[in-house]
């Protein structure tokens, strides 16, 4: 294992913060109402969903692997949570408990059919994506559940900071980045998944578990699916058998404009929050602008080209 | 990639409109983009905005369903400044939440066209109605097929939703068979619906849908459709099948490429709605409430009117060229 392949090229660690920045400057030109703390909240709450599935996104890519089920394993726990607590009277922690268990439950599957059954993560996902939609779709009766508890809302609620408002699902959503994001730096496990991201073989001969590192990645990221399911609830305030279907491939946007390779091995995880934070930005931006926001989808679309571009070309010069 | 940005950016610089920040806001949120029903249905409203000195945002969720694409849109316009929304819901329960919120920070909701599930939950909804629009091409396709014994296949929206429901339901209360009432959310199937098929209103899904209930039933004689691209690929599958000749197709919209489609034969007859009005009333209260503060409230009936190229006996329908004059769309 090379230490060095560890490390980022400078350009694809700063080239998305750079590209966030130039973002926010632009639009604090055309709006004054874009740079007011308030409004970093809105738009912080609005990646919140997409911002904790791309974590377990990053992770699986981290391993040169990719999940195309994510956002329909989150539209599942959502279902699940919510039609327990208001079909079964299941208090809102045991629904919740629930529901996080189903995505993780998806996620072991996923694992298990790519380390023991040796089959392509892209085959897997897209085949567990159909089989989460459809449980999704048959199970609720392609029904929104809206009476939901209490509890199962309180992420979407605010705190005040001075003048600001937060959402608690925001809290969240940080607190798991930066916990993620030291995993990856100092532990052994951590330093593990970019290790089989980088050279399986290698890492597999230096004694390491390959297999049982892969199926941990894939069930770690079922759990923050269901977290993100929790966050999806909280935030609509309904429990929603069509969620989760621009979720799917925004996760994946948010990982690559972050500069994590999809080759594995190489990126680091608070990244993806600020390529998921660009999306939103330009959401938003536009929004306030009165710009249309397809706009916004033609810049994600040349901005995810040039983040794989610049990344294919540091490896390039990496070899 | 700096530079890259740089350029993005200053394009879409370029093209954003300038704004007059005493003129009021109004915020419009449409299902998609790209159905050329929202696509008027925007322009109606910029064009009132226009006239009355209103600024119109304009914003939809990224597919039909996308609840949260819609909420986020809604929660920008409101940043941007939005005392009024109008908003065509796509998830008729779900949206709630997002409402009553908007509603809390003092701005007026208004559905368009589709309503939410309760309709009290907005402030106002202009719509047409459904329920009528179905039990007029139900009249008429009863007219069409004479004393024949009808087998009846439905091309529905998609499960749960209450403009699915009430056509179809309109419908069947047309034609006079047994059918659920005009707040029902289920579909009814008397036993003369010999196959019901979701088309999620796409041209696509419904030629499918067709193919497949004719593989059930052969001896199908009409057809309803939720709108006319289903209408239009139900037609494509009855043509496979050299069936198209003996088969009433109606519809709902009267886009301006359904109403060509009833001219050319491929729809029996359809009940045109008006996108245009909708938007427009919608503006027009957006702006009284900016400067009176008053808002409106309860249900309008924007109108619906049967086109269909051959009038039957006892029932009232405009012909082709009434419906091209009024229909929306490029003509």
């Amino acid at each position: 294992m090379n230490t060095s392949t560890l490390k980022l090229p400078p350009i694809a660690t700063l080239g998305p913060f750079i590209a966030l920045l130039l973002a926010c400057i632009f639009f604090a030109t055309q709006s004054d109402r874009f740079l007011s703390p308030q409004n970093f909240s809105l738009i912080l709450q609005q990646v919140m969903v997409v911002g904790v599935i791309a974590i377990g996104q990053t992770l699986i890519i981290l391993t040169a692997g990719i999940d195309l089920s994510c956002g329909m394993v989150m539209a599942l726990g959502g279902i699940v949570m919510t039609k327990f607590a208001a079909d079964y009277g299941l208090s809102a922690p045991m629904a919740i408990a629930c529901g996080i268990a189903a995505t993780t439950l998806f996620g072991l599957l996923n694992g298990l059919l790519v380390t023991r059954i040796k089959l392509p993560p892209f085959i897997v996902t897209l085949g567990t994506l159909n089989i989460a939609f459809a449980i999704t779709q048959l199970y609720s009766k392609s029904q929104t559940v809206t009476d939901i508890p209490e509890g199962m809302t309180f992420l979407g609620n605010t705190l005040k900071m001075g003048s600001t408002s937060i959402a608690y699902g925001v809290v969240l959503m940080l607190a798991l980045y930066l916990v993620t994001w030291l995993w990856l730096r100092e532990t052994a496990p951590g330093r593990h998944i970019y290790a089989v991201g980088n050279s399986p073989e290698a890492t597999r001969l230096t004694g390491i578990p390959t297999d049982r590192v892969l199926l941990g990645v894939y069930v770690l990221a079922g759990v923050f699916y269901g977290i993100a399911s929790l966050l999806s609830v909280a935030r609509t305030g309904a429990g929603d058998p069509n969620a989760g279907q621009t979720e799917n491939l925004d996760a994946i946007t948010a990982v690559v404009l972050g500069g994590t390779s999809l080759f594995g091995g190489r990126g680091i995880i608070l990244g993806t929050l600020v390529g998921a934070m660009i999306v939103g930005v330009f959401r938003n931006g536009l929004t306030l602008m009165g710009v249309s926001s397809v706009y916004q989808i033609l810049v994600t679309g040349i901005l995810v080209i040039l983040a794989v571009a610049t990344d294919q070309m540091s490896r390039k010069g990496v070899r | 990639m700096k530079k890259a940005t740089v350029l993005t950016l200053t394009a879409l610089a370029l093209a954003a409109s300038s704004a007059f920040a005493a003129d009021p806001v109004i915020g419009l949120i449409t299902k998609t983009d790209s159905n050329p029903f929202f696509v008027k249905m925007k322009e109606g409203a910029e064009a009132e905005g226009k006239k009355l000195g209103a600024k119109v945002l304009s914003g939809a969720g990224k597919m039909d369903g996308d609840n949260a694409g819609q909420i986020t849109a809604m929660e920008n316009m409101i940043a941007a400044g939005a005392k009024t929304i109008l908003i065509t819901p796509s998830d008729a329960k779900a949206i709630i939440p997002a409402i009553k919120k908007a509603q809390a920070q003092g701005v007026m909701v208004i559905a368009l066209d589709s309503p939410t599930d309760p309709v009290s939950a907005v402030d106002a909804l202009f719509a047409t109605d459904n329920f009528k629009a179905g039990v007029l091409i139900g009249e008429y396709a009863k007219a069409a097929l004479g004393g024949k014994k009808p087998v009846i296949a439905t091309l529905d929206l998609f499960p749960g939703h209450p403009v699915g429901a009430q056509r179809h339901n309109g419908f069947l209360q047309g034609y006079g068979l047994k059918s659920l009432d005009a707040k029902s959310n289920d579909l009814a199937q008397p036993s003369e619906v010999v196959c019901m098929a979701d088309s999620f209103g796409d041209a696509a899904k419904g030629q499918t849908g067709m193919e497949n209930c004719l593989q059930k039933n052969p001896g199908i004689n009409v057809v309803y459709t939720i709108n006319e691209p289903a209408a239009a690929g139900a037609y494509k599958a009855l043509k496979a099948a050299g069936k198209e000749k003996d088969v009433v197709i109606v519809s709902v919209d009267g886009g301006c490429a359904g109403i060509k489609d009833v001219g050319a034969g491929v729809i029996t007859a359809t009940s045109q709605q008006y996108p245009l009005k909708m938007a427009s009333m919608g503006v027009a209260a957006g702006v009284e409430y900016a400067k009176t503060g008053k808002k409106v409230s309860g249900y309008t009936d924007t109108g619906v009117t049967l086109i269909a190229a051959k009038s039957m006996p006892g029932v009232d329908s405009k012909d082709v060229k009434t419906g091209t004059d009024l229909c929306w769309g490029n003509k």
